[in-house]
C-alpha cells in the first residue's frame, strides 16, 4: 500500500500557493551550493528547472539523449501556450482557466495544482518575453493572442507556428547561461537506464552515454525527471521518435505510483497513414481548427474529388452537432466525432480514414494573406508530405495518439512516492485530468520547471543533509550490474525479427484494444496478446552491433523493452476504470448521444498503480479527487 | 521505386570510413527519406548487419537533428526542407542517390551520418541570451515591441541549428548560425543591454571552435531549410564592428547568480 498524501495546502484554492510558498523550508543562499541536484530532461520542464536551479546556486546536473538539449520534443510544439492575461479584455481571468481546465479535464484533476498552474500561466508569458521569445505582435506592439479548442475566450499565445521552439530555445538559452556560469554541468547523448534509492530516498541515477557505451552512476541530493510522454507506446504517434517511458517506468518499478496511465490524448487532426513504410504522424496544429472547417461528403463513400461536392452535399459535422462550440469542441470530442464518421463509412482519402478540414471560407473571409501568415508554415508542411496544397484544396486529417496526461503520481509539491524524486512536466500526471486542453501543456511544463519545483525542491532539501550519498555506495554498484545485465541480455538475443517489427505489432494492439475507444473484450484480448509479443521479442528480436559504441539499435530495443511492460499497466487500468473520461472512452459507457459517461460516485479518483515485483500483479491505489470549487457536471459542448 | 544508395559507412570516429552501395527495389514515392533508410536498415538488422547511423528525432523538420548531404547538398535537392520532411517523390525511379555526413572541420564525424555538433551549443552558452532571472521578468506588455521587429527576430529564431549551414560552406564557416541568434535578440527591445557583450562572446567562441571564416559564398543560405537570410550576417558584422568601439568593463559582464 502506497502512501498518498497529497499534501495540499489548506486554505480556499485562490490563497493555497502563496500560503504554502511562506510556509515551506528555505534552503540559505550560502548552503545551496552545497547541494546537488540531478534533472533528466532539458524540455520546456527541465530546461527551464534546470536553468532555474542554477540561478538560484545549486549545484545541477542535467541530462539529455538528443545531442544537443535544444533538440528535446518540445521543439515540435506548434499552436501554442495558454495564460490567463486577458489582454483580449473578453472575460478570461485565473478562475475562468482554471475552471476550463479541470472542466476539460473531465474532472479527474486535482483541483488545487490546477489553480496554481492557472495563476502561474500570467508569469510564464512574463518570462518568456523577457528572455526574448518572439511571440507574435499586433502592430500597436502589443502581444496577440488565438483561441483554442475547448474554450471560449482567446487566451493563446503564439510564435508564428513555432511556439514550442520559441519557447524551448528561450529555456535552452536560459539553461546554456547557466551551464557558462557552470553552476549547470550539461550531458547530452545520455539515457538514463535507472534510478538508484539509498534507504527509500532517491540518490541517483545510472546512465548509458550514448556515443562511448559506458555506463556511468550519478548522486546528488535530489533527482529530478522531466522525461516527457509515452504516446510511442502506439508506435505511431505525433511524438518524436526517441520520446520514451524508460525514465518514469524503471522508477514505477523501483517504487514510485504510476497515476492514471490509461489517460491518453488522440489528437484530432494529423495527417493520415499513407502507408506501411510510416515512421510517425505529423500533426497539423490544432489552431487551424479555429479557421478551418471539418467535414464529410453526406453520401457514404463518396469518392469525387472535394470540389465537386456542394455545399449541400457536405456534413459539417462538429457544427451540426455541437452549435456553440462548433469546431472548437475538445479533442477527445473532435477525435471520437472523426473516428465515428469513418468507421460508418464517410471517411476521404486513401483508406478512407480522413475527414477534410476546408480553409476555403476562411481564405474568402479573411484573404490568403491573412490564413497565409497564420498557417503558411504548416500549409507547407502538409503540402511537403502529401503532394496537396491546402490553398487549392482541403487537408485532410485523421485523430493521432498525441499526449499522455498519465505519469508519475506527484503531490503538490512535486515529489513522487519515492522521496527526493520529483517529476515535472508532461512525465507527471497532474494537471490534465483525464483530458489535456490545447496549448496547457507548455503552460504546465513551465509553470513546474521555472515556478513551482524551484521552491517545493528547497522544502526537501532542507530536511536532508547535503552530499551524504556518493557513488562509491553499494546501491549504485547493484544497479549498474543490473542494467549492464540487461544490455547484453538484449545483445545476446540474436534473433531473426528487427525491433520495429516488434513496435508496429506492440503499436496496432494498443491502438486496436487501448486506443480512442475501449472495451473490456478488447482489453482483456490485448493483455493476453502483450505478454505474447513481450515474450517473442526477449527471444527472438535482433538486436545488431556492440555495446561499447553508439548503437541506435541496442537503444531502440531497451525503450521498447520497457514499453511492452509498460502497456499492459495501461491496459489494466483501462479495464479498471469502469467509467468513459476525457480521453478515456469505455465503449460501455455512453450517454444515448454517445458521448462520455463518468461515473463519479465511484471513480472520482486517481488510480495510482504500484508495482509489487516481477510476476506480481500491480496493487491499485486511490488519491479521491474532492471538487470545492468547481461544480461537478456533465461535459456539455452544445 | 528502385533506387541506388550510395551511403558513407563509417565506424567511428577513428575509423577511416567509405561508401558502401544498397539497391532499394521498393521504394514508395510517400515514403520520407528518413523512411526509406529506415526500410533499408530493417533489411541489414534482419541480416544481422549494423544499420546504417543518423540522428533524427522530430522528423517534423523542427529539432534540427537529422543532417545528412544528400547528392551533394546538405538535406538534398528540394529548396527549404529537412532531410526528414524530403519525399521519395523527389527522386527519379533508377536513380544513384550519394548520402554522407556533414563535413566540417568543427564537426566530427561520430558514427556513419552523425557528427557531433556540440560547438553550436557552446557558441550559445558564450552569450546567445538574455540575462533574466526566473521571476524576475516584467509585465510582458509593458516592452511593446513593434510588429515588424518581433517579425524580423522571428524570422531569425527560426533557425533550428542544424548545420547545414556549416556543411554548405566551403570554408566551414558558423557564421549564418552565429547571426541568426545574435539577430534575434538584437532586434528586439528586450535584448540591447547585452547586445554588444553578447556579439563579442559569441564571436570569440565561434572562432574557438574551428569554424573557418566567412567569405561570403552564400552557400548557407542555400542550404538552409528554413530560409534563414545572409542579411543577418550584415547585420551581426555591423554589431560586431561596433561593439569593438565601446570599451566592455570586465567583471561587469554578467548579473552574477547568487
Ligand atoms: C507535435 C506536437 C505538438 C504539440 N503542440 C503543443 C502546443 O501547441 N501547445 C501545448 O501546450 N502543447 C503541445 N504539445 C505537447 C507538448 O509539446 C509536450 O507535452 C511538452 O513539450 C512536453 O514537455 P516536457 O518538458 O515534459 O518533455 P519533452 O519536451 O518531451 O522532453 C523530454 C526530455 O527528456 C529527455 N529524456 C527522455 N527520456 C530520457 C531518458 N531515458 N534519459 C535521458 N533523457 C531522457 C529528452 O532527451 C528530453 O530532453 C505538442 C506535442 C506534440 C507531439
Ligand atoms: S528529424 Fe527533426 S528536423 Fe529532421
Amino acid at each position: 500500500m502506497l502512501q498518498l498524501d497529497a499534501k495540499i495546502p489548506s486554505g480556499p484554492v485562490d490563497k493555497k500557493w502563496q500560503k504554502h510558498k511562506f510556509e515551506m523550508k528555505l534552503v540559505n543562499p550560502a548552503n545551496k551550493r552545497k547541494y546537488s541536484v540531478i534533472v533528466v530532461g532539458t524540455g520546456l520542464a527541465g530546461a527551464s528547472a534546470a536553468a532555474s536551479l542554477g540561478e538560484l546556486g545549486y549545484r545541477v546536473k542535467c541530462f539529455c539523449f538528443q545531442d544537443s538539449p535544444r533538440r528535446a520534443h518540445s521543439i515540435a510544439a506548434q499552436g501554442g501556450i495558454n495564460a490567463a492575461k486577458n489582454y483580449q479584455n473578453d472575460g478570461d481571468s485565473i478562475w475562468r482557466l482554471f475552471y476550463d481546465t479541470v472542466k476539460g479535464g473531465d474532472y479527474r484533476a486535482r483541483e488545487a495544482n490546477v489553480y496554481r498552474l492557472a495563476e502561474l500561466s500570467v508569469n510564464i508569458i512574463d518570462q518568456c518575453a523577457a528572455q526574448g521569445v518572439p511571440f507574435a505582435r499586433e502592430y500597436s506592439g502589443h502581444i496577440s493572442n488565438r483561441s483554442f479548442g475547448g474554450t471560449q475566450v482567446s487566451r493563446t499565445f503564439y510564435a508564428r507556428g513555432q511556439t514550442g521552439q520559441q519557447l524551448l530555445l528561450g529555456a535552452y538559452s536560459a539553461l546554456s547561461r547557466q551551464i557558462d556560469d557552470k553552476t549547470v554541468e550539461m550531458y547530452p547523448n545520455t539515457e538514463l537506464l535507472d534510478v538508484v534509492l539509498v534507504d527509500g530516498h532517491c540518490k541517483g541515477i545510472v546512465v548509458r552515454h550514448l556515443i562511448s557505451g559506458k555506463l556511468e552512476s550519478f548522486s546528488a541530493d535530489a533527482v529530478v525527471l522531466a522525461t516527457g510522454g509515452y504516446a510511442n507506446v502506439f508506435y505511431l504517434s505525433t511524438n518524436a521518435k526517441g520520446c520514451n517511458v524508460t525514465a518514469t517506468y524503471r522508477a514505477y518499478k523501483k517504487g514510485a505510483g504510476f497515476g492514471n496511465p490509461c489517460f491518453t490524448q488522440i489528437h484530432p487532426t494529423s495527417i493520415p497513414v499513407s502507408g506501411d513504410h510510416q515512421s510517425k504522424l505529423t500533426l497539423m496544429s490544432e489552431g487551424l481548427r479555429n479557421d478551418g472547417r471539418i467535414w464529410v461528403p453526406r453520401q457514404k463513400g463518396d469518392k469525387r474529388h472535394p470540389s465537386q461536392i456542394s455545399e449541400a452535399e457536405r456534413l459539417y459535422y462538429l457544427e451540426e452537432r455541437y452549435p456553440s462550440f462548433g469546431n472548437l469542441v475538445p479533442r477527445d470530442v473532435a477525435s471520437r466525432a472523426a473516428k465515428e464518421r469513418c468507421d460508418a463509412g464517410f471517411g476521404v482519402g486513401p483508406g478512407g480514414y480522413g475527414v477534410y478540414l476546408d480553409f476555403a471560407d476562411a481564405i474568402k473571409r479573411l484573404g490568403r494573406d491573412v490564413i497565409d501568415e497564420r498557417y503558411g508554415n504548416l500549409f507547407e508542411m502538409y503540402e511537403r508530405i502529401t503532394g496537396e496544397n491546402p490553398f487549392d484544396e482541403p487537408m485532410r486529417i485523421y485523430p493521432a495518439p498525441h499526449y499522455t496526461m498519465g505519469g508519475l503520481w506527484v503531490d503538490y509539491n512535486l515529489m513522487s512516492t519515492i522521496p527526493g524524486l520529483f517529476v515535472i512536466g508532461e512525465a507527471n500526471f497532474s494537471d490534465h485530468g483525464a483530458n489535456r486542453l490545447g496549448a496547457s501543456a507548455l503552460m504546465q511544463g513551465l509553470a513546474d520547471g521555472y515556478f513551482v519545483l524551484p521552491y517545493t525542491i528547497g522544502d526537501y532539501l532542507a530536511r536532508v543533509k547535503p552530499g551524504a550519498v556518493k557513488t562509491d555506495h553499494a546501491e549504485f554498484r547493484g544497479v549498474e550490474n543490473e542494467v549492464g545485465a540487461r544490455t547484453n541480455k538484449l545483445l545476446a538475443i540474436k534473433g531473426k525479427r528487427t525491433v520495429d517489427s516488434f513496435h508496429r505489432e506492440l503499436g496496432r494492439v494498443m491502438w486496436d484494444k487501448c486506443g480512442m475507444g475501449r472495451n473490456a473484450a478488447g482489453l482483456k484480448e490485448a493483455l493476453q496478446k502483450i505478454p505474447t509479443i513481450r515474450e517473442e521479442f526477449w527471444q527472438n528480436v535482433s538486436v545488431v552491433g556492440s555495446g561499447e559504441d553508439r548503437n541506435q539499435c541496442l537503444e531502440k530495443a531497451g525503450r521498447l523493452a520497457d514499453f511492452l511492460e509498460f502497456a499492459e499497466l495501461m491496459c489494466r487500468d483501462a479495464l479498471m476504470r469502469e467509467e468513459s473520461c476525457g480521453g478515456h472512452f469505455r465503449e460501455e459507457h455512453q450517454t444515448p448521444e454517445g458521448e462520455a459517461l463518468r461515473n463519479d460516485k465511484d471513480f472520482s479518483f486517481t488510480a495510482v498503480w504500484e508495482h509489487k515485483g516481477p510476476g506480481r500483479e500491480p496493487e491499485l491505489n486511490r488519491e479521491p479527487l474532492t471538487f470545492e470549487n468547481v461544480h461537478l457536471t456533465q461535459r456539455s459542448y452544445k | 521505386m528502385k533506387i541506388k544508395l550510395h551511403i558513407w559507412r563509417q565506424k567511428n570516429s577513428s575509423d577511416k570510413g567509405g561508401f558502401v552501395r544498397y539497391e532499394m527495389n521498393d521504394v514508395s514515392p510517400d515514403m520520407s527519406f528518413l523512411e526509406m533508410i529506415d526500410v533499408l536498415n530493417e533489411q541489414l538488422e534482419a541480416k544481422g548487419e549494423e544499420p546504417v547511423g543518423f540522428e533524427h528525432d522530430c522528423r517534423e523538420g523542427i529539432c534540427g537533428a537529422c543532417s545528412m548531404v544528400i547528392n551533394g547538398r546538405a538535406h538534398g535537392p528540394q529548396a527549404l526542407t529537412t532531410a526528414c520532411q524530403l519525399h521519395m517523390r523527389k527522386f527519379k525511379d533508377g536513380e544513384d542517390i550519394w548520402v554522407e555526413p556533414w563535413r566540417a572541420r568543427a564537426f566530427p564525424v561520430v558514427k556513419d551520418l552523425i557528427v557531433d555538433r556540440g560547438a553550436f551549443d557552446r557558441i550559445i552558452q558564450a552569450g546567445g541570451y538574455i540575462s533574466v532571472r526566473s521571476g524576475s521578468a516584467p509585465e510582458a506588455n509593458s516592452i511593446l515591441v513593434p510588429k515588424p521587429a518581433a517579425d524580423s527576430a522571428m524570422d531569425a529564431a527560426s533557425c533550428i541549428g542544424c548545420g547545414a549551414c556549416v556543411a554548405a560552406c566551403p570554408n566551414g564557416s558558423a557564421m549564418l548560425f552565429t547571426a541568426a541568434k545574435v539577430s534575434h535578440l538584437a532586434l528586439l527591445p528586450q535584448g540591447q543591454p547585452e547586445r554588444m557583450l553578447r556579439v563579442q562572446k559569441m564571436i570569440e567562441a565561434m572562432d574557438r571552435e574551428m569554424f573557418g571564416p566567412c567569405t561570403n559564398y552564400g552557400e548557407c543560405q542555400e542550404a538552409c531549410p528554413k530560409g534563414i537570410s545572409i542579411s543577418f550576417i550584415s547585420m551581426l558584422n555591423r554589431d560586431y564592428l561596433k561593439s569593438s568601439l565601446v570599451q566592455i568593463k570586465k567583471g561587469a559582464e554578467k548579473v552574477q547568480a547568487q
